[in-house]
């Protein structure tokens, strides 16, 4: 049934199926790490129960959502060799020694400190637990730092040499790690996990606000997410704004896509607010525009000139209708953020965070926002890549595995079924989860505390030295 | 044969290492998936998973680095292999997923335990079984041209391979086996107890059955095992396999807690030391050697800084995580 389909497209198609799904869940445990961490210092700090009972209440969520952001990260180191063989020949020796920092510096000390997280506050004492909370929070902040200097390595290549055989050799690692993206593309994503934490941490507050409970727990995080939202929506749209320029000097035609720009502005383009772009015409539909806006935002002049896609062959031209829209969901997304942050602030400073519904409404309705920006931020930069793997070096049809078009086809269709049924259940369970109150005794994931731990060393230490 | 010790050799030795620590460590998991329909639905069940639930993500994890490291030192090793084995990888990351969630997901609502159950020991099963596989498929070689795979995307299916993947399950499950008469008592241990005796006649029988077979896949194969004098060498594989199979049965009778894990896990060494002799220095039969395949030095180095530091922290703090959730699981467990 997928003889008549090509083998690139749906390798492509399973690819950015696969990395969505996925990149959902560490743009939540990101953030989450860092909360867990804030609530258990808060914890140790002042003694305060609430924040004991906020910090087993999400816990328990995220055990959830890390065991999804696993078994779904597994598949990500797995596809590049599965159905992007030739990228990988050629790219791995760049690429896979971030990779492999990534999973020394961060996944196991994820993983390792991950049981004593969930399961050993009784066994091991606060001020341990808390180490074990934080290592997990900053192995979290590790692995984004390793898998977006290879990302950011991919959208701006420098540093290397290239082989006779086609192979990407590593000529300075420095170089390579903080490529010219990367300091902008780093704090971006950062943020906007934060941003995706605070903004679900807030819609959870929300609910129950609305439903009139306003014990002390669902007070203190609705104030705690609203404080994160209101500091760093601004925040994030500054960075967001430098990580743009930066895309512009390094990246032109991808800004060109984004705007919306096949035509060349000598003097002064204007910002498409709306617009139905046409690839095959080269040109914008519908179109609702402000002139020169897009000048000066990107030039900080209104009458400068900016180029247009008619200045590049249309063989090196991203899908411009993807990248348009997937861009100004985003920017639509973090203005509302930003909305809501003043909002917030506002009602801060009256006394009403607690009792302002419009105020409670609009955080609910925004509590998936922060998913859907992240994913459409990243869409925006990595189909605005194409027609590239590694920008400007290697295409992505000449990146792909030697697989017949049945064989990607089935498993694109497996993965989809697999994905839905388990994620999806995974998703019900987790707002099952936050559907309850958090409230005074919270349990954590262990309900019932652990037995008093024996003498015997685990001879699993032993088995594993021993290897 | 002569062994120049450069850099492909020690990250050849190091990602050997990594596949190995996956074999052993998920391999209890995985086995306990794969016993799991034998055990009984309520305080069996609950503790054999509460026994890997702290350490099974740190477990998986070596299986990210043997994947991720392949990628890094021997890419084309890397990009040959997975494409030429793609249903039994892509297989193995499904079942992965099934499995992995189960521990989170069976507590959530115990009208839906009993399918998170068959989900964990089916992901289990397959998982184990795809692995082998996948093994299998390597041993008997991968039609490479142009350092590409150039075969179809069933050529992996053969006898050899299905031997091969249904062995492993069989290892896999005495791992578990041995694992949870190590760290549990009562009904459990017990019943581990007798799964093992069955469990280890299956995993020898089955590394005598694929010992037996591999020289018949290729004459290369024969000649390493069987030429002299190198036949005083590898003749020590077998000699300690049956001499370690000797003392299993032996600290299995005498009811030993700790032996027959240490055993099983001896046994899976010494399977490993088999596949050395039949693979050095191929990363694909016959075909990419550990040179050919190599990420070049720069890349090497890179990362060989970062492994020496990093593995003895890895090792240390995994070490410390085993610790902590030492000695017999309880009924009570951590959920």
């Amino acid at each position: 049934m997928f003889e008549a389909l090509d083998a690139t497209l749906l390798a492509r198609l399973q690819f950015a199926f696969t990395v969505s799904f996925h990149f959902v869940f560490p743009s939540f445990t990101i953030g989450l790490a860092s909360y867990l961490a804030v609530l258990e210092a808060m914890w140790l700090v002042t003694g305060r129960e609430v924040y004991l009972n906020l910090f087993k209440y999400w816990l328990k969520v995220f055990s959830l959502v890390f065991g999804m952001g696993v078994v779904s990260g597994i598949v990500m180191s797995y596809q590049f060799g599965t159905n992007w063989s030739v990228y990988s020949q050629k790219a791995g020796p760049v690429v896979g020694p971030l990779m492999a920092y990534e999973v020394l510096t961060a996944f196991f000390l994820e993983a390792g400190f991950l049981g004593v997280m969930l399961f050993g506050m009784n066994r091991v004492g606060r001020g341990l637990h808390f180490v074990a909370t934080l290592a997990v929070a900053v192995g979290t902040l590790l692995s984004a730092f390793w898998i977006l200097a290879a990302n950011s390595w991919m959208q701006t290549p420098v540093g290397h040499t290239i082989a006779a055989n086609g192979q990407f050799v590593p000529a300075d690692w420095w170089q390579i790690i903080f490529n010219p993206s990367f300091p902008y593309r780093l704090p971006h994503t950062v943020a906007a996990s934060y941003l995706t934490t605070a903004l679900a941490v807030g819609a959870v507050a929300a609910w129950h606000l609305l439903r009139g409970q306003k014990g002390e727990g669902v007070r203190v995080m609705f104030s705690m997410a609203m404080g994160m939202i209101t500091v760093t929506a601004p925040i994030q749209i500054l960075l967001g704004d430098q990580h743009g320029l930066n895309t512009l000097e390094y990246q032109p035609v991808k800004v060109m896509a984004m705007e919306g720009h096949f035509e060349s502005h000598p003097d002064g383009a204007p910002l498409i607010l709306f617009g139905l772009p046409d690839q095959e015409a080269a040109k914008v539909r519908a179109e609702i525009a402000v002139p020169k806006l897009s000048s000066l935002i990107l030039k900080h002049a209104l009458d400068a000139p900016l180029k247009g896609l008619d200045t590049v062959p249309r063989s090196e031209w991203p899908p411009v209708a993807i990248v348009f829209w997937s861009f100004r969901i985003m920017v639509g997304l973090g203005l509302l953020m930003l909305l809501l942050g003043a909002w917030s602030l506002l009602a801060r400073l009256w006394r009403g965070l607690y009792d302002w519904k419009w105020l409670h409404r609009l955080a609910l309705a925004m509590g998936p926002a922060g998913f859907v920006a992240v994913i459409a931020g990243w869409v925006t930069t990595e189909v605005g890549r194409q027609p590239y793997t590694v920008y400007g070096l290697l295409r992505t049809a000449q990146s792909v595995s030697p697989l017949d078009a049945p064989a990607v086809g089935t498993s694109l269709v497996a993965f989809i079924v697999v994905y839905f049924i388990v994620f999806g259940a995974g998703i019900f369970y987790v707002l099952k989860l936050m559907g309850q109150t958090p409230h005074e005794g919270e349990p954590g994931p262990e309900a019932v505390p652990s037995h008093a731990a024996g003498i015997t060393p685990g001879p699993a230490v032993s088995a594993g030295r021993r290897t | 044969m002569t062994i120049a010790f450069d850099l492909p050799i020690v990250w050849a030795f190091i990602i050997t290492f990594a596949i190995f620590a996956y074999v052993v460590m998920d391999g209890f998991d995985l086995g306990t998936g794969i016993l799991f329909p034998f055990f009984d639905a309520g305080q069996e069940r609950d503790r054999a998973i509460n026994s890997i639930a702290p350490v099974w993500d740190g477990n998986e994890t070596w299986l990210v680095l043997g994947g991720g490291g392949l990628m890094a030192a021997f890419p084309a090793a890397y990009g040959i292999i997975l494409s030429a084995l793609y249903t039994p990888i892509i297989a193995m990351l499904l079942a992965l997923i099934f499995r992995g969630v189960a521990f989170e997901f069976r507590w959530r609502n115990p009208r839906h335990r009993k399918y998170w159950d068959t989900a964990f020991a089916l992901g289990s099963t397959v998982a184990a079984l795809a692995q082998g596989i996948t093994l299998g498929g390597l041993l008997q070689g991968i039609a490479v041209r142009d350092n590409a795979y150039a075969g179809g995307w069933w050529d992996w299916l053969s006898p050899f391979s299905l031997l091969v993947g249904v062995s492993l399950v069989a290892g896999y499950a005495l791992l578990g086996a041995t694992w949870l008469i190590m760290k549990s008592e009562g009904s459990l241990r017990d019943h581990c107890q007798r799964l093992a005796l069955r469990l280890g006649i299956a995993t020898i029988a089955g590394m005598a059955a694929v010992s037996a077979a591999t020289p018949f896949l290729s004459n290369d194969y024969a000649t390493r095992w069987f030429a002299w004098p190198q036949v005083l060498f590898t003749a020590q594989v077998p000699l300690l396999v049956a001499i370690a199979s000797i003392a299993f049965f032996f600290a299995l009778r005498f009811r030993h807690d700790h032996w027959p894990f240490l055993i099983a896990l001896a046994l899976f060494a010494l399977g490993l030391a088999g596949l050395g002799v039949s693979l050095y220095p191929y990363v694909v039969p016959r075909a990419v050697t550990i040179w050919d395949a190599a990420a070049p030095s720069a890349s090497l180095q890179f990362m060989l800084v970062g492994a020496a530091i990093m593995v003895p922290i890895i090792l240390a703090y995994t070490g410390y995580a085993y610790w902590v959730f030492r000695g017999k699981t309880g009924h009570e467990g951590y959920h």
